[in-house]
């Protein structure tokens, strides 16, 4: 798996980033500034987590308009695969490349906890590894996660299978306490309708290590690098 | 001229920041406060002399950047 890890100013899991793809693939990312240009040659291309351009006027916001970005629209136009995380899924949306929006937290609180994940979509280069039903743990560290779209849009994303993981209690029961941050239909991530590109609001890359808390999330991971593999 | 920018959620879109202020309202004793919400103001100084040229750059800024018109609406005011 040839990947590509896009860091702006303020990007902050960028590394993070790059151990869980090199673990599970056995190649070091690419690390691609943010004035960069070239994504040839890359199956996968990641925005991480963090605070690009310090979130001014609104979380993604600027980094939507920086130069790679228009870089980022031609590779998943032409069928290229992007993953964007915490930040990354914020930006995805204001770049237009996802739908939606991601609001203020519910509680108006920034969260840094584990959360509970349940796998909706299942097939997919980034869920091929999980069974649909599945739950798994992974780690919320956001002030906007609360996702938000209008009901069609929302109506369309489960019509089509589009929506990829939800926010669930560990038995996979979808409750108000579960959803943590409020987000709508308790959404956590979703995918564009190739299945190409997916946001995600909780960080998989911060489990993937026994010695760094658990490896809940790294079967994430292990299913790109082998959809990459084959 | 100057484009003052008003940005505000959209109706319908949940704004925590506005419940928590109208709270924060009712704690300090002001009876009566309804729904509040919290947007924010943009003043951006143009070269162009022209109010109605200065409203529609002002708007198109407002389009492309500086709000999110997924859940946020503006309105462009233009002073000189």
């Amino acid at each position: 798996m040839r990947a590509g890890i896009i860091v702006f100013p303020g990007i902050n899991r960028e590394r993070d980033m790059a151990i869980a793809l090199a673990l599970a693939s056995g190649r070091k990312p690419r690390m691609l500034w943010h004035t960069e240009t070239d994504l040839s040659g890359l199956d996968l291309v990641v925005i991480p987590g963090g605070f690009s351009y310090g979130d001014y006027l609104r979380a993604g916001a600027m980094a939507a308009h920086s130069p790679i970005m228009g870089a980022v629209r031609a590779h998943a136009a032409r069928g290229g695969y992007v993953l964007g995380a915490c930040n990354g899924f914020q930006i995805l949306t204001e770049a237009g490349l996802l739908p939606g929006a991601l609001l203020r937290n519910v509680s108006l609180r920034f969260l840094a906890m584990d959360c509970h994940l349940r796998v909706e979509r299942a097939g997919t280069a980034f869920t091929g590894h999980f069974q649909k039903g599945e739950v798994f743990r992974a780690v919320l560290a956001h002030g906007e996660g609360n996702y938000y779209a209008d009901e069609t849009t929302l109506d369309r994303l489960e019509g089509e299978g589009l929506v990829a993981f939800r926010y669930a209690a560990p038995d996979g029961r979808l409750t108000p306490a579960s959803n943590l941050n409020g987000s709508a239909r308790a959404i956590a991530g979703i995918f564009s309708p190739n299945l190409r590109v997916l946001g995600l609001m909780p960080h998989a890359e911060n489990l993937v290590d026994p010695l760094a808390g658990g490896d809940d999330a790294k079967k994430l991971f292990e299913g790109l690098a082998a959809a990459f593999a084959a | 001229m100057k484009a003052i920018v008003t940005v505000m959620p959209k109706p319908g879109v949940l704004d925590p920041q506005g419940k928590a202020i109208a709270r924060a309202l009712d704690h300090l004793g002001f009876g009566g406060v309804g729904e509040v919400r919290a947007g924010k103001v943009i003043e951006v100084e143009l070269a162009a002399t022209d109010p109605e040229a200065a409203r529609k750059e002002a708007a198109s800024m407002a389009e492309q950047l500086l709000a999110n018109t997924v859940i946020e609406s503006f309105s462009v005011t233009i002073s000189q």
